[in-house]
């Protein structure tokens, strides 16, 4: 297996697939995307297969120089696997859920290998103006989903979505271009070990900041989120949700932690504020939500808010929890936004309140949903849960009160997502033909069971999940010791006063 | 294979077949399905404890699979098996096993049967996971899971507004519990460094006096940490605060009360304190919240117990004092008293929740208890069984000589509090003494509405939906207005069926002899043997209670006697006299039967500015400030650019490709110029 190239393999499939998509007709289109996928799925299950945990920390390495130091530069660690895994697993998923789309179906399918391609890049790139362009490139065809197949406001929430996200990343780019003269290079990995000056840190930080606080969604700059959400179709929120959202988390852990660490231990404070209010505010509004998508998509914002805290946690379970957080969302928030997909497409309404009583009619769209909303609220075996702790617990050591505020929203969490389910499946069948749509087809149950089944499966056993990326968060935490603030829990050591009597006790 | 591994997954196969399985299977199996693994699992799990209450069983851990390692932070799937757990397993599998037999019964009307039952199951499942842990990370697991399954279970009759409300109450509610006791793990984790609960509970000792950094502030380390330890038993126990999801849960079916909301689920907090009573030891401030916050806590719900008048919400109440005096006594230092309590509690209030599943089976889903009266000719085997309750959780007994359960249990729970000679034990006693003359007044009170006096039901609606429905099948053999003015409106209750009254007859002999069978092993001189270690057993203090003054121990007897002499007067001799009374006192009496007015408080300063404060956070924030000035503010940029935006849309592929192509020129170009 050593020197194939499988990661380009894996960027040319969905490639060559987008193109064979564009010329013929829309049936052939669905089915060219749904092997595509699929193939890029199996070469995902090769890829894991073959990754050596605890070997080299970056493995699959390709490396062809093009022009003006600019190379193709392939490779990946165990975070960048997990991330992989999570985008080749979505992926046919959501060509699955594409059944209802009716028009231009050629372009849709090549839309979505495109980004699927681009996506795959993004973690990949070992380059820095390769992972550059990847990563503003994924903008383009989500662009296009959202405009073109998205809902009746889809051209204001596409110019909303590109507008910020572009914003930010021409201050990313600028830093880049600086880095790049500064350090002589262009390769990731040797930039990850590079120290700048720590007053050149502070900026290239906040250049990045400013791209990446965007894509997480942070709060303030969260609002395109919803609105693209809303508009886009089910597959384009899955892997709006899934996958684009993690780019910003990816992009932190990748660039900004170890590239500049002194200036994220600086900043942290900054993240710190963000994320509690992001917490307690973005709950808040998913509360009053009429919208389904948009309510998913403010509980976004908010799981968000529980990764950047984690990241910023500067120590293993932190950042750990981050990733699991981060791999838990993608799959729990894409499946809520598919399970909104399966009564929209029944009754092509969003409004939650013309729904009801689903649990009657459709019950086994009422289990996959509690399971789906369990995890959301991070209820313990399932996914949401490991994360949810280990970033909390993380935070707790550098800061008792951000762990508290953005624990509030486990509480806030719940009370929204139950809700929510409490409208859609619970009380009377209030609406005549809500209570006649028909429960899961095939295809439905195609989609949703295997999430599911990813979903327990990290709740019960993350261990597959943490082993590939341990070696690799302890490098981080070790590139972060340095720069780590202290702790504000300030514990004294104990003094026993009773020692002999406290030892009687233990006896009997 | 250990037998452990039985008691605890049996019930989750059960759960999982017969929860997918369903109408595939139909009610029968998935009925016997659970109901055998639980009966299983329930003899396993007697063959555990009385091995350890006979033959003096060694403590055991069971590990089954890796769960979490994150840096120095791990936790696996364990079992953990020792007197404490032994006693926690007899419990929730006997209760549960027979609340899964008595639903043969009591649900066999209804369509979802196998739902039901499945939950069931899977609560079961979730309570083992959690008083086996061996680490505090599985038991939050169990303690969440059990969440989840008393949340599905109160609204399983989900059609009901009332019941999914209650539903997400209590989910919510216990959440609230929940983030405390999760930042009681991260702290306890920050101190020790591990998550391990033999492990916290040796070291905890060394870390007394020493201080920490809470949200700002500086506290002793082992007092912050049990306090945020304990708010999570106070949510799941449903202490004064958090109580207000309990009396809602019983818009729960009355079997999914007597197992989940009365012995078991409940009382996981009582558990948590116990099984970390050497860590609460160490903080003596710990020690006094839990004593006040359980003395508050059985005053207030006994109030409020004495003013209901739907039978369920009275045991509710009963059953959040009840946990007060387990607390109580788990602060003052006597966990095996409080342990005790658990037990025997366990047995006679579910006792009381079930033998009211059948009152309420006969009269047709009629709670109210003003709808009853002399129901003890009608059904007199339900009518036996709940004297034994009643006489249980009164403390009926005379001292040194013999008595129902709950007088061994009790009472030792207030000779505990007495003589533990502190401020917090004294105030607890007396809380504790009123609220025996308290229990024993509305326990009595509600035996005598339901079961005694002449029949009120002739005004019930539930009643009258059930003869006139009756009336339509056989219109002619009965003349309609017979002239029924004996207040039964021509309605006779039925007795339950026999596997309703078998579950009545074993938890009745609970009732009348477990404080008399295990008073030796659970809290005599020499206890220490038999709980090994799994609780901080201290020996003095079964001295001192043993040494108290007679008036100590007579004084529950003589309430319990005041108590049941204000209840006959008042409901069996002079009927009236409660209205008028009422009526003295009338602001008293409206403060305490709207419960004090938690719900109003709360829903003021908590729900309703939730849902102010999201709507405003959306409109004003959101929508108001950040969009305004953000993008739409820099929409003149849009608005130039929206002729070219427009052609742009015109769907031409080639437009398409010229976009990203320009795209990606532009992007290549950057990296060419630098």
């Amino acid at each position: 297996m050593a020197g194939f190239p499988i990661l380009s393999l894996m960027l040319a499939v969905p490639l060559v697939a987008a193109f064979i998509c564009l010329v013929v007709d829309a049936k052939t289109a669905r089915t060219v995307a749904l092997a595509a996928t699929l193939a890029d799925l199996a070469l995902g299950v090769v890829l894991w297969c073959q990754f050596d945990i605890g070997g080299a920390q970056w493995q699959f390495q390709e490396s062809k120089p093009l022009f003006a130091g600019f190379s193709w530069k392939l490779g990946i660690d165990g975070i960048a696997l997990l991330l992989i895994e999570l985008s080749v697993f979505l992926m046919p998923i959501c060509i699955l859920a594409s059944q209802s789309i009716e028009k231009r179906v050629g372009e849709y399918m090549a839309a979505f290998l495109i980004m699927e391609a681009l996506m795959i890049g993004v973690f990949a790139a070992q380059d820095l103006f390769l992972f550059y362009i990847f990563f503003e490139a994924g903008l383009i065809p989500m662009y296009l989903i959202i405009g073109v197949w998205g809902g009746v406001d889809r051209i204001y929430a596409s110019y909303k979505f590109f507008l910020y996200t572009l914003l930010g990343s021409v201050l990313m780019l600028i830093a880049m271009i600086w880095m790049a003269n500064d350090a002589g290079t262009t390769d990731i990995p040797t930039l990850m070990a590079y120290d700048f000056p720590v007053d050149a840190q502070k900026w290239l930080w906040l250049a990045f900041f400013a791209s990446f606080a965007v894509k997480m969604p942070m709060w303030p700059v969260h609002t395109w989120l919803p609105d693209a959400h809303v508009q886009a179709p089910t597959a384009g929120s899955v892997i709006l949700a899934g996958v684009l959202l993690k780019m910003g988390g990816y992009g932190f852990i990748r660039f900004s932690l170890p590239m500049f660490p002194q200036a994220s231990a600086d900043f942290a404070w900054l993240i710190y504020w963000l994320s509690m209010i992001a917490v307690v505010v973005t709950s808040l509004i998913a509360l009053v939500q009429h919208d389904m998508k948009k309510l998913i998509a403010y509980s976004s914002v908010a799981h968000m808010a529980i990764v950047t805290v984690g990241l910023f946690a500067f120590n293993t379970q932190g950042l750990e929890g981050t990733m699991l957080v981060m791999l838990s969302h993608g799959l729990v928030a894409g499946a809520l936004f598919l399970c909104v997909g399966v009564i929209y497409d029944r009754l092509h309404t969003r409004e939650i309140d013309r729904y009801g009583g689903l649990s009657i009619n459709m019950p086994k769209y009422a289990l996959f949903f509690m399971l789906f909303t369990m995890a959301s609220v991070g209820l313990p075996a399932t996914s949401g849960f490991v994360g949810e702790f280990l970033s909390l617990a993380g935070i707790y050591q550098q800061s008792s009160l951000v762990a508290f505020v953005a624990g509030t929203g486990v509480i806030l969490g719940a009370g929204y997502m139950l809700y929510l389910y409490r409208r859609i499946c619970f009380g009377d069948q209030k609406n005549a033909d809500a209570a006649a749509m028909p429960d899961l087809n095939l295809r439905e149950w195609a989609m949703l069971a295997p999430i599911a089944a990813a979903v327990l499966w990290m709740g019960v056993y993350p261990e597959s999940f943490l082993a590939p990326m341990r070696a690799d968060i302890q490098a981080l935490e070790a590139r972060l010791a340095s720069a780590k603030p202290a702790g504000d829990a300030q514990l004294t050591a104990g003094q026993p006063a009773m020692k002999t009597e406290a030892h009687s006790e233990g006896a009997h | 294979m250990d037998p452990i591994l039985f008691i605890v997954f049996l019930p989750l196969l059960a759960a999982i077949i017969g929860g997918l399985g369903n109408r595939m299977l139909g009610n029968t199996v998935v009925k016997s399905l659970t109901t055998g693994a639980l009966f299983i699992a329930c003899a396993l799990s007697w063959k555990i404890f009385l091995g350890f209450l006979m033959h003096g069983a060694e403590p055991q851990v069971v590990p089954v699979l890796q769960w979490v390692q994150s840096g120095s932070l791990s936790f696996d799937w364990a079992f953990r098996v020792d007197t404490l757990t032994a006693v926690m397993l007899v419990v929730v599998t006997t209760v549960s096993a027979l609340v899964h037999l008595y639903s043969w019964g009591y649900m066999a009307e209804d369509p979802d049967q196998p739902r039901f039952f499945a939950y069931l199951s899977l609560f079961t499942f979730a309570m083992l996971m959690l008083v086996t842990a061996d680490n505090l990370v599985q038991m939050f697991f169990g303690w969440e899971g059990v969440g989840l399954a008393s949340y599905l279970l109160i609204g399983f009759w989900f059609r009901k507004p009332s019941a999914s409300a209650a539903a997400i109450k209590a989910f919510v509610v216990n959440r609230v519990g929940d983030l405390g006791f999760m930042l009681g793990i991260f702290g306890t984790f920050l101190v020790f460094n591990t998550v391990s609960i033999p492990e916290i509970l040796v070291r905890a000792p060394a870390m007394a006096g020493s201080t920490i950094h809470f949200l700002g502030t500086q506290w002793d380390t082992m007092t912050i940490l049990c306090i945020l330890l304990f708010i999570g038993a106070m949510g799941k126990s449903a202490q004064l605060g958090l109580h207000t999801w309990l009396p809602d849960a019983m818009e729960g079916p009355t079997p999914v009360s007597a197992l989940i909301h009365a012995a078991t689920m409940v009382t996981a907090g009582v558990f948590m304190v116990c099984r970390l009573s050497p860590m609460f030891q160490t903080s003596p401030v710990a020690m006094d919240v839990v004593t006040y916050v359980g003395a508050a806590t059985l005053f207030f719900a006994a109030t409020i117990g004495t003013t209901q008048w739907d039978i369920k919400r009275v045991i509710a109440y009963s059953t959040c004092s009840q946990l007060g005096y387990m607390f109580v006594a788990a602060g003052v230092g006597a966990p095996g008293a409080a342990m005790f309590h658990l037990f025997t509690h366990a047995f006679f209030k579910a006792l009381l929740f079930l033998g009211a599943g059948s009152v309420i089976h006969a009269m047709h889903h009629e709670q109210d208890m003003r709808y009853y009266g002399g129901l003890r000719k009608h059904i007199p085997l339900t009518y036996w069984a709940m004297m034994m309750g009643t006489l249980a959780i009164t403390g009926v007994g005379i001292v040194d000589v013999a008595g129902f359960a709950g007088f061994y249990s009790k009472d030792s729970i207030l000779e505990a509090a007495y003589a533990s000679a502190s401020q917090s034990g004294r105030f607890g006693f007396w809380m504790g003494i009123t609220a025996a003359l308290l229990t024993s007044f509305y326990s009595w009170r509600l035996v005598f509405l339901t079961f005694f006096g002449k029949p009120r039901w002739a005004q019930s609606e539930h009643i009258q939906h059930a003869v006139h429905d009756d009336h339509h099948g056989h219109d002619h053999a009965h003349a309609h207005g017979h002239g029924h003015d004996d207040g039964t409106a021509g309605y006779h209750p039925h007795e339950s069926p026999l596997n309703m009254l078998i579950p009545l007859g074993v938890l009745s002999l609970g009732a009348v002899f477990a404080g008399m069978i295990f008073s030796h092993a659970f809290i005599s001189d020499g206890a220490g043997e038999f709980w090994r270690g799994s609780i901080a057993f201290g020996e003095h203090l079964i001295h001192e209670m043993h040494a108290v003054p007679g008036w100590v121990k007579w004084a529950p007897f003589g309430v319990m006697i005041t108590g049941l002499a204000v209840a006959i007067y008042g409901y069996v001799l002079n009927p009236g006299f409660p209205a008028r009374f009422a009526a003295a006192i009338k602001p008293l009496y409206t403060f305490v039967y709207n419960k004090w007015f938690f719900d109003e408080l709360y829903d003021r300063i908590f729900v309703r500015p939730a849902f102010w404060l999201g709507d405003k956070f959306w409109k004003l924030g959101d929508i108001g400030l950040i969009d305004r000035f953000g993008p739409n503010g820099s929409a003149w940029v849009v608005a130039q650019g929206s002729r070219f935006a427009s052609k742009l849309q015109t769907g031409f592929l080639y437009s398409y490709a010229l976009v990203m192509l320009v795209g990606l020129t532009a992007a290549i170009t950057w990296v060419l110029v630098h």
